[in-house]
């Protein structure tokens, strides 16, 4: 068998263009493959191993006050593991270098040393002593983006009283893996901290003595959420429970598990479109190889070959293809997979990130590859070699050329002989012209899908923050207000406008579902927070109705003239049932709105107000912002210019990261299709293109004999990829949707342009080879010996 | 049943006085369907080949010689008839055993040459002694055909004839039991047809194979026990030959 090895490698080295394509292609596909999985399983086994080893709670109540001897009744409950009570305050913090003031919550901690529940990982300086007053740990992201160090001190109002800390530790929480400020979607370090500090003191600045407003629970084995939850909203429903929820409905999870959704998504379309792409290409190549080797193969069998060593010799051969993708694929994907690890460690605040080598991974990636090598080898090898070797043995019976009916019309005896043949040539394989199309087309589709990401992002941040949201600033009161707080916003000099809006957390359901988020009242002709339909129409939030977003309305499968039960988790905690009278487009948030005093009727309270939005004179921010924090009532301001900019700059250099993965990758599968494509064409015909130049016909002419037929392929192929390439966007958009966020489906018209213009430069360089290689076509040698 | 009629030195016979039959061909049609046409290239040949025979088949193009030769070798099966080998009807092989039957007794020098285009000349005998049971070396069945000096040449870099004498070197290799061949001299000038035939020659002296030669050629039928002579699918003509001439006597 050493020489049929030999003759193996020879032949790989003879196909080296088109093994190449392939094995490129099938790498990008394991590339993503392996990225995404390995990301996917460093992210979950970091998050699980932290949520274990720091004891991250299953369930979680926040209440009004509850007093410390209630505990005992919830440990009681059957289920139940253990059970943490703890004081949370929000703070607005002073921070030096900023206008405009940080908010931050403030978490008690039990006085053992460690804590229980929700352990904190203490990455610098030392635990908060009970004993010293106002000393606080910080967490990691606030304390990086201002520089803190254990020792500094800062400023912050608590529970309207301007009070000293000291800055003892950095600290990370596996409650706040992602650290976002409530009701708010960008992550925004700067804007939004996390402190500890000892029960005690807590309890003492908020005259909460002998008494919490949040409980954290471990269950045990075998537990039953839905059970504990019950029972937990009965004995805290009176101290204003706003109703004990999972780790599923827990903000910061909940995100987690998203994203990990995502990197399986990312983890299964991609690399099936690419390995898909990739069997198709190994197919045709290798039955064009086969079609060649037909007597090759009689001569082996003929020499007493079996069946078995002659498959096996072509399906090494294939193997080896696929190998190279496959472990090329491996080494790419890995080494982005570290990258991927590591942006994603950056917004999700593990204390150790740490980037797995699954040997699992490595090996499905294989055989993946195998796979789409055997599907590439499909249909062909068994027919081929199961020829009686004297039947092989003879050549292909000469193709079988007819006439079509368009031959006949003058249109057709007006061109030149060269263009007939390429017509004919189409005609008569019109398979082979499809199929080439068709490769073209998944190139040109997946060119589109690798700027999709970048133009559905850049829309919804248009969208929502261009269009509807339209604020300055957020303004968040400690508790609700009456409605004349809103004048006196409007009185602070350089706020040219104050919008209220009353937040109003509830429980929505409908039927089996049911959802917690917030109700929105807003005032009727709002200038600064619109709701906007999917046609960027502007909906009036007047009349008693609900309007939900349309990720509430997915979640809970309602739609316009439903009626929701709503549960109000706040007050007199009443339950009513109102009718849904719109919808909103949100991409992401779990939000419903409401008329502001329709909003008061259902709460019985007329007007109030949770907090405002504000559009500022820009000149004078600055000095809205001090007046601001003059304020014991307002319990936050949020920017949004600063947010965002925050996070454009963040998911900027994600997406320019990503846009390149996708789009060097797209390019690498159209030249891999194309360059194949016009490769086996040239391989087909270049006996009848020696032929043609041996009796005469000029250099240009077979050139254009073939390069006719790419160029056809290639025109038909572009606008077919436009439909395929949306097709695979809208599929991309609703699978790398999740409860939290929805990938709007925008795809720019110089995202189709992009893709075209790649597509045809990659049939010009194909094309420029071919030339070359008909320009050094042996003639002789070409006539001697096939192929 | 033939007189051993050869006297030529060197020659021997190791069954004895009177050969077995190798091979019995009895009453073997083969007909090719061609879309709708039937094509009858044998049309009931019977023939008896004994060890160590060394036959000729004439005939006309289109006559039917490659498609016995073919059914000898186990290239391809009869559609009616019984083909015996050693008293085994190889029409009644499982795919297998014919694979086996060819890499065991048989050596076939094709008409198209056949060579593998992505191996040498040494490589291309290589890839057939490798599985073969008792083979020369490739450079010692390259040197038999006067090949010496194109041992790592590629068939493209190789004349006609070069090409010829190298599936000769294939055939012969393999020190067969049956040499088959498919016009081996058609391409080669009379001094290395002369050589050619000098190798087919001493293969069916030396180790007594059963050797069978397609030529249209009739000078060299001289060599031969016997010549068959084949028209529209039938045997036409036997001719048993006095005398055997050797290669280098033949008169071109
Ligand atoms: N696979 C096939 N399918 C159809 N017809 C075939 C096939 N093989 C051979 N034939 C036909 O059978 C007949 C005999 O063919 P064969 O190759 O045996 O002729 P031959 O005597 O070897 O001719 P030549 O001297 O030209 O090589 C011819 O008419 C040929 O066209
Ligand atoms: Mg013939």
């Amino acid at each position: 068998m050493k020489t049929l090895n030999r003759k193996l490698l020879r032949d790989l080295y003879g196909m080296r263009g088109q093994a190449l394509a392939v094995a490129a292609v099938l790498a990008c596909g394991i590339a993503v493959f392996v990225m995404s999985m390995s990301t996917m399983v460093s992210i979950r086994s970091a998050k699980e191993s932290y949520y274990s080893a720091y004891r991250f709670a299953d369930i979680f109540v926040l209440l009004k006050r509850a007093p410390n001897r209630l505990v005992e009744r919830v440990r009681e409950i059957e289920g139940v593991s253990a059970a943490d009570h703890r004081v949370i305050q929000a703070l607005t913090l002073d921070m030096p270098g900023m206008n405009e003031p940080a908010t931050g919550r403030i978490i008690s901690l039990p006085e053992t040393e460690r804590g229980g529940l929700n352990a904190l990982y203490l990455r610098a300086g030392r635990w908060p002593e009970v004993e010293r007053e106002g000393e606080i740990a910080v967490s990691e992201t606030f304390a990086l983006a201002h520089g803190i160090q254990p020792g500094d001190r800062i400023k912050a109002t608590l529970r309207g009283r301007l009070r000293d800390f000291t800055v003892v530790g950095i600290a990370l929480s596996p409650e706040y893996l992602i650290q976002t400020e409530p009701g708010a979607f960008f992550p925004d370090d700067k804007r939004f901290g996390v402190f500890w500090i000892r029960h005690r003191q807590l309890e003492a600045a908020s005259d909460m003595e002998g008494a919490f407003n949040d409980l954290t629970l471990r269950l045990g084995r075998g537990a039953m959420p839905e059970e504990v939850i019950r029972q937990l909203d009965r004995l805290l429903e009176p101290y204003g429970s706003t109703g004990a929820y999972t780790r599923d409905d827990h903000y910061s999870a909940r995100f987690v598990e998203d994203e990990l959704k995502q990197l399986r998504t990312m983890a299964t379309i991609p690399p099936a479109i690419f390995l898909g792409v990739a069997a198709f290409l190994l197919n045709i190549s290798f039955r064009r190889m086969l079609v060649l080797q037909r007597e090759q193969i009689a001569t082996l069998k003929a020499f007493g070959y079996t069946n078995g060593e002659v498959a096996l010799h072509y399906c090494k051969l294939v193997a080896v293809i696929v190998l190279i993708g496959g472990i090329g694929g491996c080494l790419l994907g890995s080494w982005m997979g570290k990258g991927n690890t590591e942006v994603y460690g950056e917004f999700i605040h593990f204390p150790f990130t740490e980037y797995l080598f699954d040997l699992r991974i490595y090996l499905i990636a294989i055989v993946l590859s195998l796979g789409a090598g055997a599907l590439g080898v499909s249909g062909g090898l068994n027919a081929t070699i199961k020829l009686v070797p004297a039947e092989a043995m003879r050549p292909e019976p000469p193709a079988k050329y007819r006439s079509a009916a368009f031959e006949k019309t003058a249109w057709y005896a007006s061109l030149t002989q060269t263009t007939r043949m390429v017509l004919r040539e189409i005609y008569r394989r019109p398979l082979r012209a499809f199929l080439m199309s068709l490769g073209v087309a998944f190139s040109c589709g997946i060119l589109i899908i690798g700027n999709f990401g970048k133009d559905a992002i850049y829309y919804l941040i248009d969208f929502q923050y261009g269009l509807a949201e339209r604020d300055d600033a957020r303004i968040q009161f400690v508790e609700a207000l009456s409605y004349p707080a809103i004048y006196e916003l409007d009185a602070i000099e350089g706020v040219i406008r104050a919008e209220p809006f009353r937040a109003v957390p509830v429980k929505m359901i409908k039927g089996p579902r049911e959802e917690r988020l917030s109700v929105i009242g807003m005032a009727e002709g709002g200038e600064l927070y619109r709701l906007l339909d999917e046609n960027e129409q502007v909906i009036p939030v007047r009349g008693d109705g609900l309007i939900l977003s349309t990720v509430v309305a997915d979640l809970l499968q309602v739609s316009v003239g439903d009626e929701v039960e709503v549960h109000i988790l706040e007050g007199e905690r009443r339950k009513v049932r109102v009718k849904v009278s719109g919808l909103v487009a949100e991409f992401s948030g779990m939000s419903s709105y409401m008329n502001l005093e329709a909003l008061g009727r259902l709460l019985g309270e007329g007007r109030s107000v949770s907090g405002a939005y504000l559009s500022l004179d820009s000149d004078q921010a600055e000095s809205v912002f001090v007046a601001l924090k003059q304020r014991p009532r307002v319990a936050g301001v949020s920017l949004k210019q600063a947010t965002m900019k925050g996070f454009m700059d963040s998911i900027a250099e994600n997406i320019l990261r990503m846009r390149l993965f996708n789009v060097g990758f797209a390019i690498t599968i159209a030249i891999g299709v194309i360059y194949s494509g016009a490769r086996i064409s040239f391989s087909e015909r270049g006996r009848d293109l020696a032929t043609l130049r041996v009796i005469g016909f000029t250099r240009g002419e077979v050139s254009r004999m073939l390069l006719g037929e790419l160029a056809i392929v290639t025109l038909v192929g572009i606008p077919v990829g436009f439909a395929i390439g949306y097709g695979l966007c809208l599929w991309m958009s609703v699978a790398m949707s999740s409860d939290l966020f929805r990938i709007p489906f925008v795809l720019n018209l110089s995202s189709y342009g992009f893709a075209g213009v790649v597509i045809l430069m990659a049939s010009v360089v194909s094309g420029l080879i071919i030339q070359q290689k008909v320009k050094h076509l042996n003639l002789v040698s070409a006539l001697k010996v096939r192929d | 049943m033939l007189p051993d009629t050869d006297n030529a030195p060197g020659f021997h016979n190791p069954s004895g006085a009177v050969a077995a039959p190798v091979f019995e061909i009895d009453s073997v049609t083969k007909v090719y369907l061609q879309g709708e046409v039937e094509v009858h290239a044998l049309r009931g040949v019977s023939l008896e080949l004994s060890k160590g025979d060394f036959v000729v088949l004439l005939g006309q193009s289109g006559s039917g010689k490659s498609t016995l030769l073919n059914i000898m070798g186990g290239l391809d099966t009869p559609t009616e008839g019984r083909v015996l080998y050693a008293g085994r009807d190889i029409g009644e092989f499982s795919e297998r055993e014919l694979t086996f039957y060819r890499r065991e007794n048989v050596g076939f020098v094709f008409q198209f040459y056949n060579l593998i285009p992505s191996l040498t000349a040494r490589e291309n005998v290589a890839l057939v002694t490798e599985v073969a049971l008792d083979p020369m070396t490739p450079e010692d069945a390259l040197a038999l055909v006067g090949l010496t000096e194109r041992l790592d040449h590629f068939p493209s870099q190789l004349s006609g004839g070069e090409q010829q004498r190298v599936a000769i070197a294939r055939a012969i290799a393999k020190q067969p039991d049956v040499l088959l061949c498919d016009e081996p001299t058609g391409a080669l000038d009379v001094e290395t047809g002369v050589a050619v035939l000098e190798a087919i020659d001493r293969v069916n002296r030396d180790l007594g194979t059963t050797t069978a030669v397609i030529t249209h050629n009739a000078v060299i039928s001289d060599m031969a026990h016997r010549v068959i002579t084949l028209s529209d699918g039938r045997i036409a003509r036997v001719q048993e030959n006095e005398k055997r001439l050797p290669p280098s006597d033949l008169k071109w």
